[in-house]
């Protein structure tokens, strides 16, 4: 996957990943992919409510050593 | 997308706790893309206060509410276990402990959200706070003001 920029949230708490996740997708062009690493157990349910609501699209999402990582397309 | 959603919240309470609750969902709002105003009114205005103590005229109970109240977020007590002021000290170690923001983190970082921050002007004069006491970058309103942005909010809260 073409991955145009990757954001690590790991150790934040909420709100923070989705903050993070929001300010770094302001920087990327329609289209482009963003690559979020996370460690809060609610990040999952909040990516993809927030991806959908904008528009976006969750491409992918991992779970590996209690690391939640999720692909996400710039709609 | 379609046209800019709104969020409003009224923080009413003094309370930490629930002022951090309504930072949060304020926070998250701003990175939903809604456009966001929390309207602070009554106790929630302890909320806007500087830390600082300032040189305002006053007549006798309004300076007493003013030393009653707490000035700014970090003074706040809790609502529930608030154990004479050593249950915030143990909810703030806690916060820490599991990496979550600060009440006063949370309130900068709204602000760098262009979350609108307003004081109802009505409550500020019942509890005698000036415009010198409350943070600089908030706005001053009414319920009229409230009620045009709540009016086509998607969503409203009472805190």
């Amino acid at each position: 996957m073409d991955v145009t920029k990757v954001i690590d949230a790991k150790g934040l708490a909420c709100p923070m990943p989705i903050v993070r996740t929001k300010k770094a997708m302001n920087d990327l062009e329609s289209g482009q992919i963003l690559e979020v690493h996370a460690t809060d157990k609610g990040a999952k349910s909040d990516l993809s409510a927030w991806a959908k609501s904008g528009g976006h699209e969750l491409l992918k999402d991992t779970e590996e050593n209690d690391v939640l990582k999720f692909w996400i397309k710039k709609g | 997308m379609s046209e800019t959603k709104k969020t409003t919240i009224v923080l009413f309470s003094g309370d930490y706790d629930k002022a951090m609750a309504a930072y949060i969902i304020a926070n998250g709002a701003a990175a939903y893309d809604h456009e966001v105003t929390i309207f602070h009114t009554f106790w929630g205005l302890n909320a806007l206060r500087k830390a600082e103590s300032m040189e305002v005229k006053k007549g006798f109970m309004e300076k007493l509410f003013g030393k009653m109240m707490p000035r700014g977020v970090d003074k706040m007590g809790l609502s529930k276990m608030n154990f004479a002021g050593f249950g915030p000290k143990m909810i703030k170690k806690v916060m820490k402990k599991h990496n979550a923001m600060s009440l006063p983190n949370l309130m900068e970082m709204a602000q760098e959200q262009e979350v609108k921050l307003v004081a109802c002007t009505m409550t500020m004069d019942l509890l005698g706070l000036q415009k010198e006491e409350l943070l600089d970058d908030i706005e001053y309103a009414g319920v009229a003001a409230y009620l045009g942005d709540a009016e086509d909010g998607n969503v409203n809260l009472f805190i």
